[in-house]
């Protein structure tokens, strides 16, 4: 059985194995959001569209979870951190491939990826940043 | 001139674990020692700050003591339950809707990292629910933006704790060294465990009442609660649709302000601040957003001794949440009663000298701040 995706509307899954978030844009606002919201959430403007959102950014802040959090089972130590993607400007909260806090660098360059993480009744699909380089 | 509203009951059951010792019990302990002070008076409302306490967790501590038949709400502001339950209790009293309102807030906080059902299931799973970790990048981000470094959060750490334990309520009574704090264990970068406060157990009440005629006694100058602007989230921990806090002014600052403008008086008029200290670094972000001193300036702030006991002044006196550890109803209250008793002078080996105007302050999830001036 294929593993899922950890929630619906999150992101768009492909055949080659890359992942692309999925976000909201409101043309009346000319902002950026994710996960995508019935309304902007910088304005509350309606007219939301479903966007893919790019999947370069950089390291704004990061540090590792050493101890599972409630409701999580994988593993731990994990990066935790926030990208800012390099088109939208918009910062994402996201979990890291790189858990040694001391291997990243403010600013450097981060790419989108696929994580596969244990789950209730098996695996499961959600994204996480990797070094660009 | 608005009304008057004065203080004139405080009571506290302390902060800890208190293993078969339920929310009521705590709960009648602190509401029975604010309404003896008070003088036993009749009151007209009554609002309980209470996060996990389940449903109607003030009328059972007012059943429990028979004093039920007034209007009794349960409020819920995270962090900053009691002091939005403050906030409430004042506004009526100014208004002319009630003569006297006891406030009072329980917790009994579940043992380990917070589970809140804030974050929807997807986000526990992914582990993006992991509260620690959110205090961790705000905390990464004041050190790269403020110049600071672990070192300074330790102090704040030692500030605290060497504070606390002339606090007979706190939960951590130990003084400690800033070597030791560095070498406790890693929770997440920069954060190490004793520089996170400790969710806890504990009930705090204060009885308000309209006070038109004359001085004396203890003034609540001011109560008022803020919720972030959109955009602005970073702030508290908690963030939903991505960050964008850039030049969007913080829940704190906007409550400070609000706080200050109603009390009529500004930071420089304070001499004694109680702030909410759940990381170290929450305590050094405070010093800036509630005008205490310009951004970027904390190390220069700490450095000079003036937030000691002792020092021009003082934040937590108390020991901070970092020595009480945290029962989120009753916390923002405990930092009002610590400040009465700072005013009144019997604060005993931690006695803030001559302190006439009192700032309380606390953040919580939503992102939420709430600041209460008080004043003799």
């Amino acid at each position: 059985m294929p593993a899922r995706a950890i929630s619906d509307g999150l992101f768009e899954l492909h055949d080659d194995g890359t992942i692309a978030l999925v976000g909201g844009y409101s043309p009346t606002s000319g902002r950026y959001h994710f996960p995508r919201l019935d309304a902007c959430p910088f304005t509350g403007a309606e007219d939301v569209e479903t966007v893919t959102l790019s999947s370069d950014g950089t390291l704004w802040a990061w540090t590792a979870v050493t101890a599972a959090p409630p409701g999580y089972v994988g593993p731990v130590p994990f990066g935790f951190g926030v990208v800012e993607l390099t088109e939208e400007k918009l910062r994402v909260i996201t979990r890291l491939t790189e858990s040694d806090p001391a291997a990243l660098e403010y600013g450097q360059a981060m790419r989108l990826v696929a994580d596969t993480l244990p789950g209730d009744g098996g695996e499961v699909v959600t994204w996480a940043f990797e070094p660009a380089r | 001139m608005s009304t008057r509203v004065e203080i004139s009951g405080i009571g506290i059951h302390p902060f800890g674990r208190f293993d078969g010792v339920t929310n009521t019990d705590m709960g009648v302990h602190a509401v029975r020692a604010a309404l003896t002070e008070a003088g036993n008076p009749r009151f007209d409302a009554a609002f309980c700050g209470t996060a996990y306490g389940g449903v109607a967790s003030g009328h059972k501590v007012l059943g429990a003591l028979a004093r039920t038949g007034m209007p009794i709400v349960d409020v819920e502001a995270g962090c900053a339950s009691g002091g939005a339950a403050l906030q409430l209790a004042a506004g009526a009293i100014r208004a002319g809707q009630y003569d006297c309102v006891l406030v009072f807030g329980v917790e009994k906080m579940p043992k380990g990292i917070i589970r809140s059902s804030f974050f929807e299931p997807w986000r526990e799973e992914a582990g993006l629910a992991a509260t620690p970790a959110y205090f961790a990048l705000r905390a990464q981000r004041l050190l790269r933006e403020a110049g600071l470094t672990k070192e300074h959060l330790a102090d704040v750490v030692v500030k605290n704790r060497r504070n606390g334990v002339h606090n007979p309520n706190a939960m951590f009574r130990k003084q400690v060294t800033a070597e030791a704090v560095l070498a406790s264990r890693l929770v997440c970068e920069p954060l190490h465990l004793w520089m996170l406060c400790s969710p806890n157990e504990g009930a705090a009440a204060i009885v308000l009442r309209r006070a038109d005629n004359g001085a004396g006694g203890i003034t609540l100058a001011s109560a008022r609660l803020r919720s972030h602007l959109p955009g602005s989230v970073l702030g508290e921990a908690t963030p939903l649709s991505g960050i964008d806090d850039t030049d969007i002014t913080p829940p704190s600052t906007l409550a400070a302000t609000d706080a200050y403008e109603e009390a009529g008086i500004g930071p420089d008029d304070l001499d004694v601040v109680e702030c909410q200290d759940t990381d170290a670094a929450r305590e050094l972000l405070a010093y800036q957003e509630l005008g205490l001193c310009a951004p970027g300036e904390q190390a220069k702030l700490l450095a000079s001794g003036d937030t000691e006991i002792g020092g021009a002044r003082p934040v937590n006196p108390s020991g901070g949440l970092l020595s009480k550890g945290e029962p989120l109803g009753a916390s923002a209250l405990g930092q009002v009663i610590e400040l009465v008793h700072q005013l009144r002078g019997e604060a005993g080996p931690r006695q803030v000298e001559n302190a006439r105007v009192g700032l309380a302050h606390t953040v919580g999830r939503g992102a939420n701040a709430c600041c209460v001036v008080v004043t003799r």
